[in-house]
């Protein structure tokens, strides 16, 4: 199979969506490769550092016929759009009752690790789950990456795409043709039978290489990918964790009302999965502080190897007897 | 499309139902047949009409939190616009958006706006797809002189601009920002200077004649049917009442003499003199008219109280489209 980074499968997305209806257009500041010199620049637009503008724009002209894609490039410019995202696409279409579609998609980058300090390193999907109708997905491989990002240019609603900025130049298989991965549908990335591990965007790869090193001790982990955190897909991860009867939920998001938290409440809300839980949930999350530019703060800050480890080996000794 | 001699009747009755349909509305929130809040255009009712005049269902125009009259002007229904404020299945959003919330995508209607300033993004979205549909139609914005001291105003009309979107901006200064004075929100007496950076075409009209609202829009809108992008007007103008109503109208708190001096300007007083001084409309015509725009509001009634409540178990309906 092909071998594509993680970024290049995004820009592949996008153009074949772009190839394939010519209602898909694109707002930007600025533009990986050279998308004009193909789509020219009528469909691919420079625009202004207005978030605010760029963020509405995408619906209105998504309520008038056409399938805006805007980038704002990382996730804390989208901050600046807050009235747009809040007050009017995750409740425009329920608030006029159903009355119009709005298929529009906000990219963005997340995630810290490279140095970027405070404001550049945050992964702040769980403020976007909690407003309820925005889909989101959040990818973890350049397989997913496309698939999902050419669903939710698909889709008729407004999704967010939160792309990993630790993963960008991470290289995978990513399948010939039309590669379209569902909106709502986790992956079980690796199959195991002792713990289960809910990794998210860069920290599904961590997590796996973890599930490795503790197989040579005997441990089975299973590693589940939600992809999509709007809508999770409740069961597949419900259903491991009846399997295994542990769950840790490793992200560098901070714990507090993050999508750790919410995974952790949806296991442990549903009677059978709470029944078969063995040991107490475990979350590896950031320190709950702005993320430091040193090196050795930052990765103090962030989740680790070690850390998910740690959290595993905890889960495994704390037996409930049931 | 439009007509090149408006129908200056038509627009008469408009303004009158508005206006009746406002005068309404505060009295059957006032019983308790609304539920949520209202804001009455009264006064203003020059401005929809003399705008929309020069639209047609192909054009898209996104309003206010003071919204009721644009929708009328725009050829929206009063029965489903009364079902809306009543909370029932039948309105426009099938009792989720309420006044705040009315749109009617059929007419080029694209939602009333609970935000000051939200509706500005979103309009020049609509003038996005507008200028790609490359068909000659225009997005309209109403916003209030509160709205002038938004950012999202300066985003839209700097990108509107910058890519010469088929938009018009129309200002409707009615004096009070909620209930701060404008004197004491803007340094500029004239908000329409706002158009001189941003190098569009400005103008500052009495937004209380509405023939000269017609003329003025008509200039701006066949500028952007031509594709020779934004303008922005300031239509100077003054609600008669309170800025928004909930159980009862709040206490006013405005000067006694500025609002008299505003209503001798009445836009409805003035096009009727004018009318029946031109031989256009005689008198037992303009009572013919009154009578029958009563008749429609009752009926809008009967058809609102005669519309269910929507039931609890739709709650979720309308979140995603499929």
């Amino acid at each position: 199979m092909r071998q594509l980074s993680f970024s290049q499968a995004l820009d592949e997305a996008v153009a074949e969506e772009m190839r394939r209806d010519a209602r898909v257009i694109t707002l930007a500041t600025d533009f990986t490769g050279d998308p004009i010199k193909e789509f020219g620049p009528k469909r691919v637009r420079f625009s202004p550092i207005s978030e605010s503008a760029l963020t509405g724009m995408g619906l209105g002209a998504a309520g008038s016929g056409y399938r805006p894609i805007v980038n704002w490039r990382m996730v804390t410019f989208s901050f600046v759009a807050m009235d747009q995202i809040v007050n009017q696409a995750s409740k425009i279409r329920y608030m006029f009752g159903g009355q119009a579609r709005f298929p529009v998609t906000y990219r963005c980058s997340t995630g810290g690790g490279m140095g970027l300090a405070a404001q550049h390193s945050q992964s702040p999907y769980s403020m976007w789950m909690h407003l309820a109708g925005l889909k989101i997905v959040l990818p973890a491989t350049p397989a997913d990456a496309k698939g999902l990002l050419k669903s939710a240019i698909r889709d008729d609603n407004p999704v967010i795409s939160f792309e990993c900025s630790r993963l960008n130049a991470v290289s995978g298989p990513v399948p010939d043709g039309d590669h379209l991965v569902p909106i709502g549908v986790a992956e079980v990335k690796r199959a195991g039978t002792d713990v289960t591990v809910v990794g998210l965007a860069f920290y599904v790869q961590e997590s796996l290489a973890v599930a490795e090193s503790l197989a040579n001790e005997g441990v089975s982990v299973e590693v589940i990918d939600p992809r999509t955190l709007v809508p999770l897909d409740v069961e597949t991860i419900r259903a491991s964790v009846r399997k295994t009867g542990r769950l840790v939920v490793v992200d560098e998001a901070p714990p507090t009302c993050s999508a750790a938290a919410e995974i952790a409440a949806i296991v442990v809300e549903d009677p059978a999965t709470f029944h078969a839980l063995r040991a107490p949930v475990q979350r590896v999350c950031a320190a709950p502080v702005p993320v430091p530019y040193s090196p050795t703060l930052e990765a103090a800050a962030l989740p680790d190897r070690g850390r998910i480890t740690e959290a595993i080996r905890r889960v495994l000794v704390a037996n409930r007897l049931s | 499309m439009r007509e090149e001699t408006p129908d200056l009747v038509e627009m008469l009755r408009k303004m009158i139902l508005i206006r009746e349909f406002d005068e309404l509305a505060i009295k059957l929130r006032s019983a308790g047949k609304i539920y949520g809040t209202v804001h009455p255009y009264v006064g203003q009712e020059a401005i929809a009409v003399g705008v929309c005049a020069n639209l047609t269902d192909a054009d898209r125009v996104v309003s206010n939190h003071r919204g009721h009259g644009h929708c009328i002007a725009k050829g929206a229904d009063i029965k489903r616009m009364m079902a809306e404020l009543f909370g029932r299945v039948d309105g426009y959003c099938k009792g989720k958006g309420g006044s705040m919330h009315i749109a009617d995508f059929s007419i080029g209607m694209l939602g009333a706006n609970g935000i000051v300033g939200g509706g500005l993004p979103i309009a020049t979205g609509a003038a996005l797809a507008a200028q790609m549909d490359g068909e000659g139609n225009v997005a309209v914005c109403f916003f209030g002189d509160g709205a002038v001291a938004e950012g999202e105003f300066h985003e839209a009309l700097n990108i509107s601009s910058v890519w010469a979107l088929p938009i018009v901006f129309v200002c409707e200064n009615n004096q009070y920002a909620a209930n701060n004075a404008v004197r004491v929100q803007h340094p500029t007496p004239d908000l329409s200077a706002h158009a001189t950076p941003y190098r569009m075409p400005g103008i500052s009209i009495d937004g209380n004649d509405v023939l000269g609202v017609y003329d003025t829009a008509r200039t701006a809108v066949d500028r952007a049917r031509a594709g020779d992008g934004p303008t922005l007007i300031e239509c100077k103008t003054y609600r008669w009442y309170f800025h928004a109503m909930r159980h009862a109208p709040p206490p006013e708190t405005r000067p006694a003499a500025e609002i008299a001096e505003w209503r001798a300007r009445d836009p409805i007083a003035r096009l009727s003199a004018d009318l029946l001084a031109r031989g256009l409309l005689a008198a037992g015509d303009l009572e013919k008219l009154r009578q029958q725009i009563q008749a429609e509001l009752e009926a809008a009634v009967a058809f609102a109280d005669a519309s269910p409540f929507p039931d609890p178990s739709d709650l979720l309906v309308d979140m995603f489209a499929q």
